[in-house]
């Protein structure tokens, strides 16, 4: 999905997007109940401050000492008999994934929720050789069935309302067309429960890794993501490098911050804390458990002290509930498995700017996201530098991938112009009276700014001159006082 | 070059130039804003049934006397058929009376896997302690309870130990030496399962328990 963009796919996805009513209902409805959800959930806002300082330094200490701390996680986890695998990329990822499927022999998969996993389009990939995975997350579950991708990091089946999904329910899997949440999740339950059962493998995601401890740290409400680690014999977790925090406690501050960011719940119902495969004597939890750590342009981003806040992310989506572009295009508009504010700061990197080059525009930089992220990522001052980036006129040098893809055709030149006249008074001076002279042959129109904007006029003075006029005005009043208060003296 | 020396090297690289540029290593964050006032064990026990009733998690309050008749009683009401235990529980005799049949989690999973999943009405663990502020119950599964009890059967019932409820899920770990070792699986339980994937409608019971409930020994 994230390949072959066009150039102008962004923009014609997004007007589909908003001239969909019931899309942006759906958005709007849910991301004003998320919202209000999190700003009940941090009644004391002077202790949310505290908090956000000490995630951000918490994150920003684990990234500082990255190289250290992944090799700590590796000893640890191999020490009680896990697994650990690298992968550069998206392709040497999903080869570990099928190396393990085909030493053990495995038929179906069954899938926790997983960002890293859609990031490598792992289902996909899996079919190639047979094996299925299915998704056990309830709206994982449903965009598998409707064969979508998440529109949201947290709640993936967000854009769809409950009578879409009793739609799609009662025609794919045969129940009854229910227009009940409560009847429709029970009725996932029962499909899903035999998939549990008969699984070979159980793929996961991380939410934290322990490198103090050797412990891989998931966060969930429904309980899938612990029967998918627990029950099939074999257990794979997958995460980004940049997730791993040094001590134990770290994870304290951070938990804390994601759910109720996310959700405003004070804690999900799970928090699952896995150190090591099923012991000797222990009688259930899986017998192999690997962990695949995926680079996927994240060593880019560890190479720039700003880009490198990029990886402070914890995945709450805070950025994207906030978002008023994203209430109003929704998830799939961006086209990328990331949406919204973090998947425009993140996307970039992972596939590099030429292919991304209108994420880091779609947005009006009006500050929410870095208002509410709880790890305190600057997003507006990425997308600027990443805007930047695009027209970096040093394509070599740049750390990012696809730099200066849009420095092309005259617009530099322009600029270059632009800058020269702004360099020296006499010439500044000289082009904007011209300009105040000759304004009728402004043209009607400026496309595309007019589309939506009035046109601004050019004055008929400069304002250099309208400042001298007035201090003449000012200096002449001046004088005329003071010739009256001389007369009345006398 | 492997992909794991390759992503090493290319990290080290970056920390180097970093340390050069004068970057020192920061000190360890200071964790102040993770204490609480001190709370005595009654309203840590009253703070804990609040949040965790509030996503229905039950809490039936009872002493170390009555435990067992509690049990009974419980079981009874929710009219519990097959009731799951850890291998060698102390009230399997007792308890035999109030059902009609005790499973005993005494073999491995894979032996046993369609009667776990679909016989079991309910199941009784034991706890490490709980936490007030998310009103949350700490688990580390082991041999006797092994990780499924708490998450297959529809119904979990948890006996708590009041002195063993710590104010923050921070005060727990750093109580109880965490640092220093994990079990193989380690657990915070904070109500029924649940989800709200649907249009955001709150649903109890996906996959795993459809109720909690806690017996508060006190
Ligand atoms: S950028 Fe911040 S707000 Fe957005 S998902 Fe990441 S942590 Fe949450």
């Amino acid at each position: 999905m994230s390949l072959s963009q066009g150039k102008n796919t962004f923009q014609s996805r997004s007007r589909a997007a908003i001239e969909d009513p019931k899309l942006r209902a759906n958005f709007l409805s849910a991301m004003d109940g998320l919202m209000s959800k999190r700003d009940q959930a941090f009644e004391d806002k002077a202790q949310l401050e505290r908090l956000r300082i000490l995630g951000a330094q918490v994150r920003q200490n684990a990234l500082v000492k990255l190289p250290e701390l992944l090799v700590e996680l590796e000893t640890k986890l191999t020490q009680k008999g896990v697994q650990v695998h690298w992968a550069q990329s998206p392709e040497e990822a999903v080869d570990i994934i099928k190396a393990i499927s085909l030493n053990v022999g495995a038929k179906n998969i069954i899938k926790g929720k997983s960002m890293v996993s859609e990031e490598i389009h792992l289902n996909e990939k899996m079919a190639e050789i047979g094996v299925r995975c299915l998704e056990s997350d309830l709206g994982e579950y449903i965009i598998q069935l409707a064969k979508e991708t998440p529109s949201h990091i947290v709640m993936p089946a967000i854009h769809k309302n409950t009578a879409e999904i009793a739609d799609l329910l009662h025609e794919k899997t045969g129940i009854e067309r229910k227009e009940d949440a409560i009847y429709m999740t029970e009725q996932a339950r029962l499909q899903l429960r035999k998939n549990f059962m008969a699984a070979d493998i159980g793929l996961s995601g991380v939410n934290f890794a322990v490198a103090e401890t050797g412990t891989l740290c998931l966060v969930e409400n429904e309980g899938n993501g612990r029967l998918s680690t627990t029950v099939p014999k074999t257990h794979i977790a997958i995460m980004g490098i940049e997730k791993v925090v040094e001590k134990l406690e770290d994870v304290t501050p951070l938990l804390s911050l994601l759910t109720r960011s996310a959700t405003g719940q004070a804690i999900t119902t799970y928090f699952n804390m896995i150190s090591g495969p099923r012991k000797e004597n222990e009688l259930d939890g899986p017998e192999s458990v690997h962990l695949v750590l995926l680079d996927h342009g994240r060593t880019q981003m560890y190479q720039d002290d700003e880009l490198l806040e990029t990886l402070r992310c914890i995945r709450c989506a805070a950025c994207m509930n906030h978002c008023p572009v994203y209430t109003r295009v929704g998830g799939h508009a961006y086209g990328f498995t990331y949406p919204g504010p973090i998947g425009k700061i993140l996307m970039p990197h992972l596939e590099g700017l030429d292919e991304t080059q209108a994420l880091p525009t779609a947005s009006s930089l009006c500050g929410a996201c870095a208002e509410v992220c709880p790890v305190k990522i600057p997003i507006p001052d990425l997308l600027v530098r990443l805007r930047e980036e695009s027209n970096n006129e040093n394509r070599q040098t740049s750390r990012v991938k696809g730099a200066g893809v849009k420095r092309h055709g005259i617009e530099p030149i322009i600029w270059s112009m632009w800058r020269w006249w702004h360099q020296g008074e006499k010439r500044y001076n000289f082009m904007t009276s011209m300009m105040a002279q000759f304004r009728f042959l402004q043209p009607k129109t400026l496309s595309p700014w007019t589309h939506y904007r009035s046109l601004p006029k050019l004055a008929k003075k400069t304002f250099h001159q309208q400042m001298k006029e007035r201090q003449v005005r000012i200096n002449r009043q001046a004088e005329n006082l003071k010739a009256t208060s001389k007369g009345e003296k006398l | 070059m492997t992909a794991r020396s390759a992503i090493l090297e290319k990290l080290t690289q970056a920390a180097k130039i970093r340390a050069g540029e004068g970057n020192k290593i920061p000190n360890r964050p200071d964790f102040c804003v993770m204490e609480r006032d001190v709370m005595d064990l009654t309203s840590l026990c009253n703070q804990f049934e609040t949040v965790i009733s509030k996503v229905n998690g039950e809490v039936i309050r009872t002493s170390e006397e009555n435990l067992v008749i509690c049990i009974q009683q419980l079981l009874q009401d929710k009219q519990v058929k097959c009731l799951l235990l850890p291998s060698a529980h102390e009230f399997q005799e007792t308890l035999a009376k109030s059902v009609e049949e005790i499973l005993l989690y005494d073999r491995e999973i894979e032996q046993w896997k369609d009667q776990l999943f679909n016989n079991i009405d309910a199941s009784i663990t034991s706890t490490l302690g709980g936490i007030a502020e998310t009103g949350s119950l700490v688990l580390w599964p082991s041999l006797e309870e092994p990780r499924l009890m708490s998450l297959v059967p529809p119904i979990h019932i948890a006996i708590l130990h009041k002195k063993d409820i710590q104010p923050t899920f921070w005060h727990f770990m750093k109580r109880h030496n965490w640092s220093q070792g994990m079990p193989t699986n380690a657990l915070l339980i904070s109500g029924p399962s649940k989800t709200a994937d649907i249009e955001q409608t709150l649903a109890y019971g996906v996959h795993g328990p459809k109720e909690l409930i806690v017996l508060l020994v006190e």
